[in-house]
């Protein structure tokens, strides 16, 4: 150790080694990194899931599997999808490593119950995979355990409905983590409105977690005492209103859609001031514009429900206040590219990832309306038209998000650099993968192509088969992008503390960070997007 | 050894909101039933009334009133505490347990009662009975199940308080658990006094 010309500097990655010290310890990076390793795995198992159901698909009739093996498997890659992956997602990988950092904290305001709500995180998904190999058979209800059905099934649903209750907790305790963490941990000079974009959306987030989550939780309790009791809430046969249950699913699942993708606009948000060199457009249009989808957002949940039997004024309420949640999405994009219009943009991959996800998530958001509106609606629903809508959104959206966000402060993390070749690669294979696969399902959906089916009608067979190509495109990318970003974890050139020239707390300190962030607490004097500061070089 | 924790302290003011946020979630738990027990109650509103009539409102009169009490003995503990008086803090949290037991004890007789006469859900003498009582006694024991479930977790929280002012780690300086825990058992007090008129009173 005494020959400090070749020794690492100690940063949070190596000031003490072992799995255990990983296991326990209540540092929020690396809590974060916790996230984002179990995040990874069950992202590539319900990807190959999906890849699984696509070659069923590649032909009609049954190739690879049966109906039965179909439901389950669309049933298990929602569940992991939607409550182990895109739920946690950004909020606890990126938000656990980043918000203290960014607003000058050393680390959340309650590190031991930050740990804890991995463990509850790690408990639910690990009851998920259980029901996959429980005794009797994989649950087939689809991830919104609809009743009269997932009340009847003989598949284990029960075990997946605990799994998505104690998931529910963790996510819980990470938002109820951040409120307190922003209200009382900022540093000195760290104003409400000097807080960057990032801990903003996150804020958001945060509240959206704590008030909409429980409902679910409540939800889901009320359906296992159904399967277990015989109380029939929801079962007509006991005197149950199945509509009541999805109201009651969708207050909760329709708000989880902004938990996915506010954290997405927060990044962004992060990544066209610093590849533009300019501060961004419209910083107060932007928070307000996050606090406006986490209201609005709750009151929309309706627009699920068009078909299920609801009066013709909550219809169009709900149509009405759709429309109106689009408001404040649009009002971000606008304020991104203003951003970088006039910039010195600099097109690295983050910003690339960042400019997709714009891209993508317009396409999304416009079918969106498409199914916003009531006559449309009621011509595409159940069709694979929403499932394409719905992975533009969450995968071209909050996934290009996640992308985008981890191809930006890897260098931050880890304190090396990936290879920008690799990078550039694999994006191109990715993006075109994406189009290649989910938009052709909107051309098919329209034409009447039903969703959750394994088999279709032979009039579908060129559609199916180039979104099945799509599928082991867009994989191919997947691997590409992860092996660049793995391999170069230890390999890579070393980074340096600032390699974007970014402006925000996270770059004024080494790359990895130190343990305790700060050597000394930061004093804030100005806003968040400043070039030209003596920070910057 | 280097620091091997962020920060083991939680200043009192973070703890408390950190708890504050908790029971809305907590409040919103509830909320749900709330919501299904109001639709069901205007969709069966004769059958809730008939089927209410069946509780026995001096049982659940007197459960009121002791968690009432309860929620004095734990405020009182947390005064105690303030003014360093430990023996006597510990004695209300013991006192509190012992209310919460009465309220379990009671609960036990009631739900024994209900079983007894076969109308828990899935009986035989449910399966005869009009939809509305049948909601009516689901309701009934997802609530008050529930709420109970809330009970035992109060009580094992203020069990470990208990110990705290035992063992000193809790004093007239840091009463931060001491606090939440009294927030928590406060927040069940709160709902039963909703439950009460609702499933009791109400008919």
């Amino acid at each position: 150790m005494n020959d400090s010309s070749t020794a690492v500097p100690l940063n949070f990655l190596n000031h003490k080694t072992g799995l255990w010290s990983w296991l326990s310890s209540t540092d929020h990076k690396r809590i974060g990194l916790l996230y984002l390793y179990s995040i990874t795995v069950f992202f590539c198992v319900a990807a190959v899931l999906g890849l699984l159901m696509k070659i069923e698909k590649f032909a009609p009739g049954q190739t690879i599997m049966t109906a039965q093996t179909y439901n389950g498997m669309f049933t298990i890659h929602g569940i992991i999808m939607i409550f182990i992956v895109v739920i946690p997602g950004l909020a606890a990988v990126f938000g656990n490593i980043l918000l203290p950092i960014m607003i000058g904290a050393k680390d959340v305001a309650f590190p031991k119950l930050n740990l804890f709500s991995w463990y509850v995180y790690i408990t639910g998904a690990f009851l998920g995979l259980y029901s996959q190999f429980a005794h009797g058979h994989v649950p087939d209800t689809g991830w919104t355990f609809y009743v009269p059905y997932s009340a009847e099934a003989t598949s284990n649903v029960v075990i997946a409905l605990t799994a998505a209750f104690v998931l529910g907790f963790a996510s819980i305790l990470t938002g109820l983590n951040f409120i307190v963490t922003i209200h009382r941990m900022r540093a000195p000079g760290m104003t409400w409105f000097r807080m960057p974009l990032f801990p903003w959306s996150l804020y958001a987030t945060a509240w959206i977690q704590i008030l909409a989550t429980p409902i679910i939780g409540i939800t889901l309790l009320m359906v296992i005492a159904e399967r277990t009791f015989q109380i029939g809430f929801f079962d007509p046969k006991l005197g149950g209103d199945p509509v009541l249950y999805q109201h009651l699913f969708w207050i909760y699942s329709h708000p989880a859609v902004y938990v996915m993708i506010l954290p997405a606009m927060g990044v962004v948000s992060e990544i066209f001031p610093t590849f533009s060199q300019k501060p961004i457009f419209g910083y107060g249009a932007i928070v307000f514009s996050s606090l406006a989808i986490a209201f609005v957002g709750y009151l929309v949940w309706g627009h699920h429900m068009y078909t299920s039997g609801m009066s013709y004024q909550a219809r169009w309420a709900f149509s009405l206040l759709t429309f109106l949640v689009a408001v404040p999405s649009a009002i971000k994009v606008f304020n991104w590219l203003s951003t970088m219009y006039g910039g010195s943009v600099d097109l690295k991959p983050p910003l690339l990832y960042a400019i997709s996800f714009i891209f993508l998530f317009s396409i999304g958001g416009f079918t969106g309306l498409t199914l916003g509106s009531l006559a449309t609606d009621i011509q595409v629903h159940n069709t694979e038209f929403i499932v394409a809508h719905f992975h533009y959104i969450i995968f071209g959206g909050m996934g290009f998000g996640f992308f985008a966000a981890i191809h930006y402060w890897y260098p931050k993390i880890y304190g090396r650099m990936y290879s920008n070749r690799w990078a550039y690669i694999a994006w191109g294979i990715l993006f075109t993968g994406f189009n290649i696969l989910y938009f052709p399902m909107f051309i098919m959906g329209i034409q009447g192509m039903p969703r959750r089916y394994f088999d279709y009608d032979p009039k579908f067979t060129l559609g199916q088969e180039i979104s099945s190509i799509g599928a082991f495109i867009l994989i191919i990318g997947l691997i590409a992008m992860i092996s660049n970003l793995v391999y170069h974890r230890r390999k890579g050139a070393i980074a340096p503390a600032n390699p974007w020239h970014g402006v925000t707390l996270e770059w004024q300190i080494p790359s990895p960070p130190p343990h305790e962030n700060f050597d000394e607490v930061p004093v804030i004097t100005h806003d968040p997007y400043v070039f030209d500061h003596p920070y910057t070089k | 050894m280097s620091t091997t924790e962020h920060s083991d302290f939680i200043d009192s003011d973070t703890g408390k909101l950190g708890m504050w946020l908790f029971l809305f979630t907590e409040l919103f738990l509830f909320g749900g039933l709330f919501i299904v027990y109001a639709v069901m109650r205007s969709k069966y509103s004769a059958d809730f009334h008939h089927a209410a009539l069946e509780l026995n409102a001096f049982i659940g009169a007197t459960n009121t009133v002791v968690l009432l009490v309860s929620s004095m003995t734990v405020a009182m503990s947390l005064t105690a505490i303030q003014r360093k008086q430990s023996n006597r803090a510990m004695g209300l949290i013991f006192i509190t347990l012992i209310l919460a037991g009465v309220f379990m004890v009671n609960k036990y007789f009631e739900w024994g009662h209900k079983i007894g006469l076969h109308l828990y859900p899935g009986s035989d003498v449910m399966k005869t009975l009009p939809h509305g009582e049948i909601m009516f006694f689901g309701l009934y024991f997802m609530m008050t199940g529930l709420h109970a479930l809330h009970v035992i977790i109060g009580g094992i929280l203020l069990t470990i308080v208990m110990f705290k002012i035992k063992s000193g780690r809790i004093n007239q300086e840091h009463y931060l658990l001491h606090e939440n825990g009294a927030l928590y058992w406060h927040l069940v007090d709160l709902i039963w006094i909703f439950l009460f008129p609702l499933l009791y009173l109400i008919t």
